[in-house]
């Protein structure tokens, strides 16, 4: 089986968000930047939990950026996978990312796709849906569970209040939350493995961007907690009512 | 041309968060000098007329049963062909779940460009942008929409539903329903709850209450103000509540109007769950807790003390 995992670079959870340039770009100046932690914990963990199963397994690793993503990359193979491509560009929206992940996939026919449910920055949760809308494939989005039964899968699916069970078959793409696997750290092995396997660098296949980024805002900045002492909890209530107005 | 709005639907009834999309479309309709017509899929145990009290001058009805089971192509499909038939320039998502399954597809199905999580009217006096959540709510973007045919998937509570007088007229969609490949064996969910993507006013515990067993002073207070209940991912993992409750970065992302945070420390991974909040209340007997930063009201107290004497006020204050 061929397995293809889409992975991004985010900046870490605890990045301070800045803007520069008159607000049109992300200020990346001692940031930290790392795998996007769905890709990580659950689309790649995933797969290689399948590989586990089944050595014969293929993992190829996407990822559309620059030669800075090339080290997160790295840290992806050490964790698993057999070879990466890194589609050489930083330009273009979601639409343009998932048209050279498709032209990828077009090549290589690959049984299952997986993605995050979304990337913590852009939180656009759009690359697998348009992944499989190009490639005329099924697609279940944010899943918390897969199992794999030949050449089907059953996946629950998160929906209000609950979980749906589908049962699809393969080739499908399929997006990853929590409790589609558990985050793992790589060991020593694989981190000296990952240098030597494959990372393809190849150029990107034209494809549009549908949309731009303008400009960021900032939300404006809180006014500070109100405290109420712990003995007048029925200030809280009148202020609540009152003041903010909730309820 | 026309605004065409998705009306999402769960047992026969839109949801809620549908409904903000339809008053969201009918401004946006009414901004761009156009109409906004709805499309529901399925078996709808409502009266579909009514809608147009949102706004909607039109229903657009496809009741064939195969339909009340989702399925993303399937739904596309027939939303393209219904969007193409009405001459819809802009189509209108809600951002929930099956939103976001859908919504991409249609994008590379009409080459539309897509706008999710947006939070904000279109901005059009220069161009078409949307604005929207990012970095995990610590941000926004204004992105703007390129393409003749645009998507916007709204968040849930970023648009107060507005209710006017009108009657929809309601016609049967006619149009051919694409085999799906999708099979849905099972759906488990909890009746007769608020749900937490829907809920207007949440009560959350965190790992401060010490056990499952304590969680009854969350529940009296949810039950009091009609509130949803959800939980800290620690509370989670172990298993004291249902995973579905679970909010944070690796959960749910909620946006309601009162967020009460009782026994929660306030880790960044929590915040990015819940900071598009309008209101946040924390309750917690460590005043160094930092989720006190994050809060505009707060308590530094033991929650076991504390939050029954909120339940208290709360019901006198409702006659309750």
């Amino acid at each position: 089986m061929k397995i293809l995992v889409c992975i991004s670079k985010t900046p870490d959870t605890t990045a301070k968000i800045a803007f520069t340039d008159n607000n049109t770009k992300f200020a990346e100046a001692g940031v930290q930047f790392i795998l996007n932690p769905y890709d990580e914990w659950y689309a790649l963990v995933r797969a290689i939990e399948l590989k586990e199963a089944d050595p014969s397994t293929v993992i190829h690793l996407i990822n559309v950026g620059s030669a800075d993503t090339d080290p997160i990359i790295r840290k992806a193979l050490a964790l698993g996978g057999d070879e990466a491509y890194r589609v050489n560009s930083t330009s273009g929206d979601s639409f343009y990312i998932a048209s050279q992940i498709a032209a990828i996939a077009t090549k290589n026919n690959y049984d299952l796709i997986f993605t995050g449910k979304e990337t913590i920055d852009y939180n656009g949760s759009s690359i697998g849906g348009m992944v499989a809308e190009l490639l005329g494939l099924p697609y279940i989005s944010l899943a918390t569970k897969f199992t794999l039964s030949g050449t089907s899968a059953t996946v629950n699916r998160e929906i209000e209040g609950g979980e749906e069970t589908d049962e699809v078959s393969l080739p499908a793409v399929v997006s990853c939350q929590k409790g589609v696997a558990e985050q793992r750290i790589p060991n020593m092995r694989g981190i000296m493995g990952a240098r030597t396997k494959p990372l393809n660098i190849i150029e990107p296949v034209n494809a549009d961007s549908l949309t731009s980024i303008d400009s960021f805002e900032l939300p404006p900045a809180k006014a500070g907690v109100k405290l109420v002492p712990a003995d007048n909890p029925e200030e809280l209530v009148r202020l609540l009512h009152e003041e903010a107005k909730v309820f | 041309m026309s605004v065409l709005i998705f009306l999402d639907q769960s047992e026969g009834h839109i949801k809620k968060n549908s409904i903000e999309a339809a008053s969201y479309g009918a401004k946006v309709a009414e901004l761009l000098g156009t109409t906004a017509e709805g499309i529901v899929l399925g078996t709808i145990n409502e009266d579909l007329a009514g809608l147009g009290k949102y706004g909607l001058k039109k229903i657009h009805s496809l009741k064939n049963e195969s339909l009340n089971n989702f399925d993303d192509a399937v739904f596309t499909d027939v939303i393209a062909e219904a969007a193409k038939v009405i001459n819809a320039k802009v189509i209108i998502f809600s951002n929930n779940f099956n939103g976001k399954a859908i919504a991409p597809r249609l994008s590379v199905k009409l080459k539309a460009g897509l706008v999710s999580g947006a939070v904000a009217l279109p901005e059009l006096s220069n161009g078409f942008i949307v604005k929207k959540n990012v970095f995990s709510g610590k941000a926004f973007a204004n992105v703007s929409i390129k393409t003749e045919i645009k998507i916007i998937s709204l968040n849930a509570n970023a648009y107060k539903v507005v209710e006017a007088e009108g009657v929809a007229e309601v016609t049967e969609l006619n149009v051919t329903i694409p085999a799906s490949k999708v099979k849905v064996k099972e759906v488990n969910k909890v009746v007769g709850e608020v749900p937490l993507s829907e809920a207007e006013i949440v009560v959350s515990g965190g790992r401060g209450l010490k056990g499952p067993e304590n969680w009854g002073i969350v529940t009296d207070l949810a039950k009091a103000l009609g509130a949803a209940t959800a939980c800290s991912r620690p509370v989670s993992d172990s298993d004291w509540r249902p995973h579905h409750e679970h909010v944070g970065q690796t959960g749910l992302a909620i946006a309601p109007n009162l967020y009460f945070a009782i026994g929660i420390s306030g880790a960044i991974q929590h915040l990015a769950g819940v900071n598009r909040s309008k209101t946040i209340v924390v309750i917690n007997k460590d005043p160094e807790a930092p989720f006190f930063k994050a809060a505009d009201y707060g308590i530094v107290g033991d929650a076991f003390e504390v939050v029954p004497k909120i339940t208290e006020a709360v019901k006198k204050l409702k006659g309750i």
